[in-house]
């Protein structure tokens, strides 16, 4: 029997799928397309007379050096028209951190709490500058100081840097470190190879290579989980490190982790965990009990602060009292009564960015933290794998549906990675049609996966602990949905989306056209590809 | 104006003038002697044979399935006449225009060759064929790489990395070349076993040159390996091979087949055999194309390393395409010579199965077994496994 006419799917569907959600869907112009010269949202009075008389005319209170050859090339609007601009764009969104994200799988798409929002507004905190004098900032000091404590408690590392402005960044930072470390140690010539693992994320490998480690990947065993012995063809005596995530991308937890690190100890280098994503174990297990040396957390997603995708991103870079002293600086160090900001050590790899990390997000994550104490953090995690394990139950029987390494008889921790191949082969619909699809239903789409992409037609799930069973109810319902529309109308599918404002893309070559992309404005200017 | 554009003229395709023009060409026996269990269908007798047996071409009705993706597109259709293309265009819905001639039920890889080169000839944007390995090297040796070329797998042996996924898959990347969609391309193997030698047991793989094919790795392979485009990431691979000869001037460096340690051949500024096996010693070729013979003196007293890549898709290194690395050589060069260098993409292709060795000698292909570090890019490795071949012709 064919999903489209399983009566139990039908029923299961009933007032979970937004048959009638449609989406405002236009093309609203550019802000600099709707430019009208001389238009203008606020108009200055002019000074009164008497402090003109006092002042002098106001031009000339502007440095000669701080004038402008050219004007800037600024729209022009009224406030009532750029008002209306920002609200139609806002129209075509679907309103991520609100909507139902369980879908965006390794990503941690957890529900941010609005009073911390309210935090990070309060003019108490906003109107904070980072020239200002220590003495002057206590109160973030203290904070920052606080959160640390407890990301140590956590993770049973001995000290921590806020400076990382992310998760890559905070790996990028640890493997800065290594290389300081080895320097020191007389074997900086030597030790230049890191080792991760495929499944691991992709910044594992790309932040060592950007600090001039040579990578080297491993691949997993037939069960899904890397293979110990993969790992001793990786480790020499020029191996530096590892750096791992577990549970890896495709949710499964690799149990030999102690094993894993060993080798590597023994092989005289370090242990890096990328815990950027620690819902699947937060007041579970600590890094360093499992005999990591540096580890990091995203301070945004995994402590509640919104994904870094969708605000300013934190990493913290934890680590053991040898490697300590080749932190970022400044570290907040207490003194006395009160914080100040520690710049004396000699043996740090320096400042990874200006000023002192974003605050902003060590705010927000306090106050979740605190709210949600010691057995919050571990509360969010058991439920984090109660929820993924309660849609993978939900999803089973989606026609065309299975997940990777599906016979391994694995737990899946947080996440789970899912693969349309069936569907794929049998009517033609993969999952970027799926992905698609869902939009039309009022959904979020969902994330495939880091790349490469070792499992065909991938798709990943992460529902956090912030969701409800009608969550994932709703979302495995649109599957299901969208599954058996593949095998009775796949033209539907492939063609979509259709009432939602997300568009298909005409032409994916285009997108990877290294003559015409850039990621730096430098790049783009050496390309000669500048419109003007 | 292109030659097919004049050809075609205005209002000569479906509904106006062609967005494309896919060139067909179908080999009307292709898949014959597969489900009559006679491992191939090359060679008069073996078609004989395989009729006899009652056996059924797969090509034309795999062609049709391709096909019927294309029909009311808006896309030219040139072919050869009958069962060439032009049947199998006409049950797809298809207008096809048909050019030169045959003689029907008797064609061979002659007229599968003369095809190949007068749809070339024409310009068209894709050269769409039906058939198996057998088919993709006739093709290959009409057109080489001068021509964007797709296979509809419909053969038994299907080892070349020139194949869609399926007949479907074949007829959905058309399109989306056709459409402009797909631009990247990449150089797929043209390979082939000796079906006679393997009647009797034996494998007996060649490379036989390379076929240029669209790159469209979800429809070709199935895996996206989100890495830079194909000539950048061989560029890579290629500087820091070239890098490593460099440095050691002593080393003989045993050079493999492959268009992958081509480009490392080519960064050393070396020209090197495509489908050979060249000698580089002190940064120069000592013997290009050498065989077993050759190579056995050449190692005689000297440290040496050989440079391999994996067949994408089956994820042979030894013993397809490279016999000349017989198990004599490889014994003197030790599993610790063999540098194996392939792209993520290549890997990704194996879905996980591992990389094979079939040296023809059982010991030496269980001693070769394990974990081994391959070359993926600039200081990338990724460590890999190397399995038992099962001897099997893999599909």
């Amino acid at each position: 029997m064919r999903a489209d006419e399983d009566p139990a799917a039908g029923e299961a569907e009933a007032g979970l799928v937004r048959e009638e959600f449609r989406q405002a869907h236009w093309n609203e112009p550019i802000i600099f397309e709707i430019s009208q010269a001389g238009q203008r949202g606020v108009l200055l009075p002019e000074p009164e007379a008497r402090i003109r008389e006092a002042v002098g005319p106001a031009a000339e209170l502007v440095p000669e050096g701080l004038w402008r050859a050219t004007p800037p090339a600024l729209p022009e609007l009224s406030q009532k028209h750029v008002l209306a601009h920002y609200l139609h764009l806002s129209q075509e969104t679907l309103g991520a951190n609100l909507a139902n994200d369980i879908s965006q799988g390794t990503c941690t798409m957890k529900y941010n709490p609005r009073v911390n929002e309210l935090l990070a507004a309060d003019p108490r905190f906003a109107e904070l500058h980072p020239d200002q004098d220590e003495e002057t900032v206590q109160g973030i000091l203290e904070i920052y100081h606080r959160f640390g404590r407890i990301l140590l408690e956590i993770s049973g590392m001995a000290e921590v840097s806020l400076q990382p402005g992310g998760g890559s960044h905070a790996v990028f930072a640890a493997a800065r470190m290594l290389r300081a470390y080895f320097a020191r140690r007389g074997e900086g010539d030597t030790r230049d190879e890191v080792i991760t693992t495929v499944f691991s994320h992709p910044c594992n490998a790309a932040a060592p290579a950007t600090a001039g480690f040579k990578v080297i990947t491993i691949y997993p065993g037939e069960d899904g989980l890397p293979d110990p012995l993969a790992l001793k063809a990786a480790v020499s005596s020029r191996t530096a490190g590892i750096f791992m995530t577990n549970p890896e991308d495709i949710g499964l937890y690799n149990p030999r982790v102690r094993e894993f690190i060993d080798v590597v100890h023994q092989a005289g280098g370090l242990a890096f965990y990328d815990q950027a994503n620690a819902n699947g174990f937060l007041g579970v297990a600590r890094a360093r009990e499992a005999g990591f040396d540096i580890c990091h957390f995203n301070v945004h997603k995994t402590f509640g602060a919104p994904h870094g995708s969708f605000g300013p991103g934190n990493g913290a870079l934890l680590c053991t009292e040898e490697l300590a002293p080749f932190l970022p600086v400044p570290l907040v160090a207490q003194s006395g009564d009160g914080y100040r900001l520690d710049y004396d050590r000699p043996q740090s790899i320096g400042k990874i960015r200006d000023f002192f990390g974003t605050a902003g997000v060590v705010l927000r994550a306090y106050a979740w933290v605190m709210t949600m104490g010691a057995a919050g953090l571990r509360e969010a995690a058991d439920v984090s794998v109660l929820n993924n394990s309660y849609l993978m139950k939900r999803l089973e029987g989606v026609p065309g549906l299975d997940h990777a390494f599906a016979g391994n008889g694995l737990r899946r921790m947080e996440q789970v990675r899912y693969s349309w191949r069936r569907l794929k082969e049998e009517t033609g619909v993969g999952t970027e049609d799926v992905h698609l699809r869902v939009a039309d239903f009022g959904l979020p789409h969902y994330f495939l996966s880091h790349h490469p992409w070792l499992i065909a037609e991938p798709m990943t799930l992460e529902p956090c602990e912030t969701y409800s069973i009608r969550d994932m109810d709703e979302y495995a319902a649109v599957l299901h949905r969208v599954a058996a529309e593949g095998y009775r109308e796949p033209e539907l599918v492939r063609s979509s989306p259709h009432r939602s404002a997300a568009h298909r893309r005409k032409d994916d070559a285009a997108l990877s056209d290294p003559a015409r992309w850039a990621l730096t404005w430098r790049a783009h200017l050496r390309k000669g590809n500048v419109r003007r | 104006m292109s030659a097919v554009d004049q050809f075609w003229g205005a209002g000569a395709a479906e509904g106006g003038t062609a967005l494309a023009t896919i060139g067909l060409l179908v080999n009307p026996v292709a898949g014959l002697g597969g489900r009559v269990g006679l491992k191939g269908s090359d060679g008069p007798k073996t078609l004989l044979e395989a009729r006899r047996r009652g056996a059924v071409a797969e090509a034309p009705g795999r062609a049709v399935e391709a096909l019927r993706t294309l029909a009311g597109q808006g896309i030219g259709v040139v072919t050869y006449p009958w069962e060439m293309g032009e049947d199998e265009a006409r049950s797809a819905g298809l207008s096809p225009t048909v050019i030169g001639r045959i003689a029907p039920g008797a064609t061979s890889g002659d007229d599968t060759r003369r095809a190949a080169r007068e749809l070339r000839d024409l310009g068209v944007d894709l050269l769409l064929f039906a058939g198996g390995d057998g088919t993709a090297r006739d093709v290959q040796a009409a057109v080489g790489l001068d021509q964007l070329v797709l296979g509809i797998p419909a053969g038994v042996k299907m080892h070349s990395g020139v194949f869609a996924t399926s007949p479907g898959e074949a007829g959905r990347l058309a399109l989306a070349v056709c459409r402009g969609r797909v631009r990247g391309v990449r150089d797929g193997e043209v390979m082939d076993i000796d079906e006679e030698a393997f009647r009797q047991g034996r494998v007996d793989a060649r490379l036989y040159g390379y076929l240029r094919v669209p790159d469209e790795p979800s429809g070709l392979q199935a895996v996206k390996t989100g890495q830079a485009r194909q000539d950048e990431i061989l560029a890579g691979i290629a500087q820091d091979l070239a890098e490593r000869v460099a440095a050691d001037r002593e080393r003989l460096w045993l050079i493999g087949p492959g268009s992958t340690t081509a480009a490392i051949m080519q960064r050393l500024g070396l020209r090197g055999t495509l489908l050979g096996v060249d000698a580089v010693l002190g940064g120069s070729i000592l013997l290009a194309d050498a065989g077993e013979r050759d190579l056995l003196e050449l190692l005689a007293g000297r440290p040496a390393s050989i440079v391999l890549t994996v067949i994408g898709g089956q994820g042979y290194l030894l013993g397809r395409g490279n016999q000349q690395l017989s198990p004599a050589v490889l014994r003197r060069v030790g599993r610790e010579g063999l540098v194996v260098v392939a792209t993520q993409g290549k890997l990704a292709t194996l879905g996980g199965r591992p990389l094979l060795v079939d040296t023809g000698d059982p010991d030496l292909d269980l001693s070769l077994q394990g974990y081994i570090r391959v070359t993926t890019g600039y200081r990338q490795e990724t460590v890999y496994r190397i399995g038992a071949s099962d001897r099997r012709v893999p599909r």
